[in-house]
């Protein structure tokens, strides 16, 4: 354990090693470690804010569907009512166009009704006077005795 | 080192503990500037190129995307080095060169220390080869393979610690302020007081430098001198029936030190690494 100059040469050593480090090795390793901490907390990070979107996608799609099926349960109950009303509609024009038909034929009828009857008088006038013509055996002149007549189809009446 | 004409066993390790140096034989004053360790600092520099080659193959491939083993080792270091920095210099500024500072010195000491884990006679007899094909007297190839079992290496950098303390001290206190402290801490501000403050101040200094290298340079002369004294028992292997027990003993003993020594060379690489930022952290406090 002598003590010689090898002292002063091991000292420089020693400060031009750590300088050395300082410079070229010691930034470097540095960074990168600071920058791969950086990034597996903002991996971290990605991965926490994938999962809380992933969970209010699901709740959003949830809510939608509920929408859906609420929006869609309107609409047929909308659909069914309208339907109803048609129906109904349906009926009460069809229950109008009965009773008209029915009135216009029951007119057409009393129409019918009352020509026969005209025609149906006219023509016992006719057999009247042609049986008076028989009986009397002689010719009536209708236009002599047209009065008579029509009293007659008025009696008839 | 143990061939038949060899040396004995006190030979065979006041060899191995003698240095390599610019004087060619053994050191004999206990200081001695004029005396470089070329090994210490061969092995030094060696082990700190490849220490700064490492950390700046890692620092180069470094990305935020997944790490590789090698990438993702040395960033677990570098990680711990930094909590620790981070936990005792509480300066952000100062920690952007006290961090990788205590880097550097972790991985160096590290891998210093870890040459004590290779065969004890591989690179010196590699070494006696060539010093012996170059025309020399392999006698004399001394070489010591572990820096940090080189006081001048543990000092060395402990010094380096305590110049870092000088300069930390002057900066956050200023000049004025740290020489104040010098003078009336810990004791208080009284005149009669300077004197003892300034005394305690020094020997304070004094002792974290010294301790500071020699606990490192201590831990591992021993380590060497034991892995040494154990290679004595395996060079006792002679065909009898005691050199055969102590060659057991050798394979024994062996096992069971080094892989103890891969504790304590990690834990006084981590120890001298902390008391550097220790040290530092303390030269930002005032007392």
């Amino acid at each position: 354990m002598n003590l010689n100059a090898t002292l002063f040469a091991q000292l420089a050593v020693f400060f031009v090693l750590a300088w050395f480090t300082m410079k070229f090795v010691w930034p470097p390793i540095m960074k990168a470690l600071d920058e791969r901490a950086k990034k597996i907390a903002d991996g971290l990070a990605a991965a926490d804010k994938a999962k809380t979107d992933l969970a209010n996608a699901e709740k959003k799609v949830v809510e939608e569907m509920r929408k859906a099926r609420e929006s869609a349960a309107e609409l047929r109950a909308n659909a069914e009512r309208q339907a109803a009303q048609l129906l109904d509609e349906a009926r009460q024009e069809a229950a109008k166009i009965v009773a008209q038909a029915r009135e216009a034929a029951e007119q057409e009828a009393a129409v019918a009704a009352q020509r026969a009857k005209e025609a149906l008088r006219e023509q016992v006038a006719l057999l009247a006077v042609a049986g008076a013509e028989r009986i009397l055996r002689r010719e009536i002149n209708a236009r002599v005795h047209a009065e008579l007549l029509a009293n007659l189809k008025q009696e008839l009446k | 080192m143990a061939t038949a004409n060899g040396p004995t066993a006190s030979e065979y390790i006041v060899h191995h503990l003698t240095h390599l140096n610019t004087s060619g034989h053994k050191q004999e004053a206990i200081v001695d500037w004029s005396v470089v360790n070329l090994d210490t600092l061969f092995w030094s520099l060696a082990l700190g190129l490849l220490t700064v080659f490492l950390l700046a193959r890692a620092a180069r491939r470094a990305t935020p995307g997944v790490p590789g083993r090698f990438q993702a080792a040395v960033e677990f270091v570098v990680e711990m080095v930094a909590d620790q920095a981070k936990g005792i210099v509480h300066s952000a500024e100062s920690r952007r060169f006290v961090a990788p500072l205590a880097l550097t010195v972790f991985v160096w000491i590290f891998l210093m220390n870890a040459m004590d884990l290779l065969p004890l006679d591989l690179l010196p007899r590699i070494w006696e080869g060539i010093y012996a094909a170059a025309g020399n007297d392999p006698h004399h190839a001394y070489l010591r393979i572990v820096p940090t079992a080189d006081l001048n290496a543990t000092l060395g950098m402990s010094i380096g610690v305590l110049l870092l303390c000088f300069y930390y001290n002057i900066k956050i206190k200023g000049l004025g302020g740290w020489v104040h402290e010098l003078f009336t801490a810990p004791f208080g501000s009284h005149p009669l007081l300077y004197p003892v403050n300034f005394l305690m101040q020094m020997i304070e200094f004094a002792a974290k430098t010294i301790s500071h290298g020699m606990r490192l340079f201590g831990n591992m002369y021993a380590g060497e001198l034991l892995f040494m004294l154990i290679a004595l028992m395996g060079a006792a292997w002679a065909g009898t029936a005691t050199g055969a027990f102590l060659w057991i003993g050798h394979v024994i003993a062996g096992a069971a030190w080094a892989i103890f020594h891969i504790l304590i060379i990690t834990l006084q690489a981590f120890i001298f690494m902390m008391l550097t930022l220790v040290y530092i952290g303390q030269a930002h406090e005032g007392h």
